[in-house]
């Protein structure tokens, strides 16, 4: 069983993701802030990560880029769950590293046939 | 699989509340000295509304906040000045949302006209008043709408389902495609969901073996899908690596899938070829060049297997689901948080009744079970700290109930023309919900009776040599079990001879009698008293202090009033912090045993005969210091007639309530305890005077007296003695 961190500021995004998440048969791990994920990921390995943009403490662009730094993160899929679609944003989340990124609204059965794509 | 989000409706609207709160009172500390972060704060939360509205399918709420959050974006990035109409408008439109949040959460429809009309004044600022440039606005509006469209896409049933198209697909990811966490046979597989795949490995661009970098992609692919999939299908597929790669994505023929016939080559119903090098080419080819499978192809393991060993062998697979770090809070439903205190309430006294056994037992065998009381002791702290705990979890910050008064301040004090400045102090203390909860209609009476009376208007205060600025300071703070809450103004303060010629109109007091300021003060609390020279539609017809009194009474608190003449006010509210447990005094009267709140009792004492006077038929006085106190003998009041007759046998309880003392007759007084409040009115009836039950260690029912109504229960029986009295004589 794959295991995803999952990391929005939003209480019921948290829980619309996991619900979603652990019904596809995930572990999920939830964190507030990008800060939180980032010390959840230097405890824990999880298989990949799912992040939400505008936080308090750390963004979520700022923590792709720090989970890139940790050798362990390599090469996991991070992905950006936003509203913010623009071109602009979708380059600065590739340039930090995300693998990809999806678009609020969030449409669950999207969520999971999409990580497929990125998990075995 | 589909996905129900509908359960998580009820979350989402309180964490819309929370959001609104947060920027209301973002928006009412706003101006040029405010920090970026706070301004991100009021961003976010209205950036977090939007978007939960959109994924829960309320697009109103979304689109409406989009422009809000339009706005905030300038604000933020410093496009756009911090004016007072800006102000004004956002926290109109945090009511309006407020407004849409509540029709959706009660399924009702939205109040559109006013929507309507915000969502326009917020359209028109949006456009004429951006600093630096307009376009920015516009630009934003196509975000949003292009949000709105993939949703809609997703929905349009697919066109081509029943033609089968061959497509053609040549994929030559850059060197670093690995890098960002995307894996190419992760794509093929799931292209191979949509239908027959081939793929072809292209490894001419592998360097030397001692020239590898083992995190590069040197392989291409080409590839052939037979698929009724469309275009966009596959194109999605390849969305995250199509910035990173060459990517060509060709249609090379189209077949009809029933009937079997075949189609001619790019004649279905496809979107445009963008190249079509390779017709006709792949779609039979299954030859021992291609691959068939790509998790079978040597070149790309050889490739990634490295990394994904070293990955394999780091990895912990002792993550489990929701063992997250999350500490923060937790909502829990009221009524199971009631269920836990209501079996804590039953745990102690069960170890109540442990105790008494156990003391019994000690009482029987001397000292031969002080290992249970031992035992007992431990229990005792035990269910004490667990029961506190328990009570905690109802507990908020006072700031819940205090968040509403700068808005309410802001508004009112322009609306009569005052100049008032907020300052709330405590805001962390915490209360019981219920009592937070029923504390607030209250306090919103004394606040705005504050900027209605107390707070005179510039000119006044600049005559009367104040500043200009009036000052109302909310405080909160904890004082033994009771939490106290103040409302202070520094306005004209209560006039002394107002009230009393107010008091003599409506009969309230006699003429000749002498009264303490504090007596006077606390007139105003009575029903039907209203100073103001006015009917206001701001604190309204005088209805309000006595409904505060009643209010806080019902709480089992008590408020009073002090006031400098011209100088200010101060209404304080004693609350008790929780209405589930109460500190008691026992007391016996014949069989029965009553208990009485310890915050009511001022001493007790035993009476001296001669400061008893006692009148035929009418109330007995006992003269304590320089004070005559009324008797109140309990057992004839309920009508048990049992225990003590003679005054001097037994104890008096003094007991204060609004500011009066009243003698409780009792036999003796026994323990204090904590004792769980069980209803009587949900089992019995409500008994005036009586505030409710518990169940004591004996397992016998006592009965909790309430001070406040009793004291009524007994002026009430006194005045008909008296008339009882008149008739006959």
């Amino acid at each position: 069983m794959a295991s995803i961190l999952a990391v929005d500021d939003s209480p019921s995004m948290r829980q619309m993701v996991s619900y979603t998440l652990e019904k596809a048969g995930y572990g999920v791990i939830l964190a507030n802030d990008g800060k939180e994920a980032l010390d959840i990921a230097h405890d824990t390995e999880v298989d990949l990560v799912i992040t939400d943009v505008n936080m308090p403490k750390m963004d979520g662009i700022t923590l792709v880029k720090k989970l890139r730094e940790l050798h362990a993160y390599r090469f996991k899929p991070i992905l950006i769950l936003t509203t913010e679609s623009t071109a602009e944003k979708k380059t600065l989340g590739k340039e930090a590293g995300a693998t990809g990124w999806l678009v609020k609204p969030f449409d669950p059965d999207k969520l999971v046939s999409t990580l497929r794509r990125v998990l075995d | 699989m589909s996905i129900d989000l509908s359960e998580f409706h009820d979350v989402f609207f309180e964490e819309c509340s929370e959001g609104l709160d947060v920027m209301e009172s973002g928006l009412l500390e706003l101006d040029h000295t405010t920090d970026s972060e706070d301004i991100n704060a009021i961003f976010r939360a209205a950036h977090s509304i939007k978007g939960g509205s959109a994924s829960f399918g309320f697009m109103e709420i979304s689109s409406f906040t989009h422009v809000m959050e339009t706005l905030l974006d300038e604000i933020r990035d410093g496009r756009r000045d911090i004016t007072r109409d800006g102000i004004d408008l956002l926290l109109a439109s945090v009511d309006v949302l407020r407004g849409m949040v509540a029709a959706a959460r009660d399924e009702q429809a939205y109040d559109q006209p006013v929507i309507d009309e915000v969502h326009q004044k917020l359209e028109s600022m949006l456009v004429t008043q951006t600093k630096v440039d307009t376009g920015i606005a516009e630009q934003k509006e196509d975000t949003a709408s292009e949000t709105v469209q993939i949703c809609e896409k997703a929905n349009v049933p697919r066109e081509a389902d029943q033609r089968i198209t061959s497509w053609s697909i040549n994929f030559k990811p850059d060197a670093s495609l690995l890098r960002a966490g995307n894996e190419p046979s992760r794509i093929f597989r799931e292209l191979m969901r949509l239908g027959e795949l081939t793929v072809e490995a292209d490894v001419s661009a592998i360097p030397p073996l001692s020239e590898i970098d083992p995190e590069n992609c040197y392989i291409g692919w080409s590839l052939s899908l037979e698929t009724s999939a469309s275009r966009e299908e596959i194109e999605e597929l390849f969305s995250w690596v199509a910035d990173e790669s060459d990517l060509e994505i060709a249609c090379a023929a189209t077949r009809q899938k029933l009937p079997d016939t075949d189609v001619e080559p790019g004649t279905g119903k496809q979107a445009p070829i963008v190249s079509a090098e390779t017709p006709g080419e792949v779609l039979v080819e299954a030859s021992a060049d291609v691959t068939p499978n790509v998790q079978d192809q040597p070149a790309e393991k050889a490739n990634t297997s490295q990394v994904t060993k070293v990955a394999e062998a780091t990895k912990n697979k002792s993550v489990s689901s929701g063992s997250g770090k999350e500490s923060g809070s937790i909502r829990v439903a009221i009524d199971k948080v009631d269920e836990l205190i209501n079996l804590v309430g039953e745990l102690v006294i069960t170890q109540s009744m442990l105790s008494q056994t156990g003391v019994d037992l000690a009482n029987s065998e001397a000292g031969h079970f002080d290992k249970l009381r031992d035992g007992l002791t431990q229990l005792e702290r035990n269910t004490r700290e667990l029961q506190e705990s328990v009570l905690q979890i109802r507990m908020l910050p006072i700031s819940f109930s205090f968040s509403r008064f700068p808005r309410l301040v802001r508004d009112l004090s322009s609306k009569i023309g005052k100049q008032v400045e907020l300052t709330m102090t405590g805001e962390q203390t915490e209360v019981d919900k219920t009592v937070l909860e029923k504390i607030g209609d209250p306090l919103i009476h004394l606040v705005r009776n504050s900027l209605d009376h107390g707070i005179e208007t510039p000119e006044v205060r600049k005559a009367a040599g104040k500043p200009e600025t009036g000052r109302l300071e909310l405080l909160a703070y904890h004082e033994g079990g009771d939490i106290i809450i103040k409302v202070i103004d520094d306005g004209a303060g209560l006039n002394r001879e107002n009230i009393i010629t107010k008091a003599m109109e409506k009969g309230l007091i006699g003429e000749t009698e002498d009264l303490t300021d504090e007596r006077v003060y606390n007139l105003i609390f009575a029903p039907g008293f209203s100073t103001a020279e006015q009917v206001s539609d701001v604190s309204g017809r005088g209805v309000g202090m006595d409904v505060v009194r009643r209010n806080v009474r019902d709480l089992g608190g008590n408020v009073s009033i002090n006031s400098n003449d011209g100088a200010g006010s101060t209404v304080t509210i004693r609350l008790p912090l929780t209405l589930a447990i109460l500190d008691g005094q026992l007391a016996r009267i014949g069989e029965e045993t009553y208990i009485i709140s310890l915050v009511s009792i001022v001493e007790t004492l035993q009476m001296q005969k001669e400061s008893i006077s006692s009148f035929t038929g009418q109330s007995e006085l006992y003269r304590l210091r320089d004070e005559y106190i009324p008797i109140i003998r309990l057992s004839e009041l309920f009508g048990t007639k049992s225990g003590k007759k003679n005054l001097e046998d037994g104890l008096l309880i003094v007991v204060e309530a609004d500011g009066q003392h009243h003698g409780l007759f009792v036999d003796e007084l026994l323990g204090q305890q904590q004792v769980v409040i069980k209803s009587l009115e949900s089992n019995f009836t409500h008994i005036q005077g009586i505030a409710g039950a518990t169940i004591l260690g004996d397992g016998k029912v006592a009965l909790i007296i309430d001070i406040p109504g009793l004291i009524q229960r007994y002026s009430k029986q006194c005045q008909q003695n008296e008339c009882l009295l008149g008739a006959v004589s």
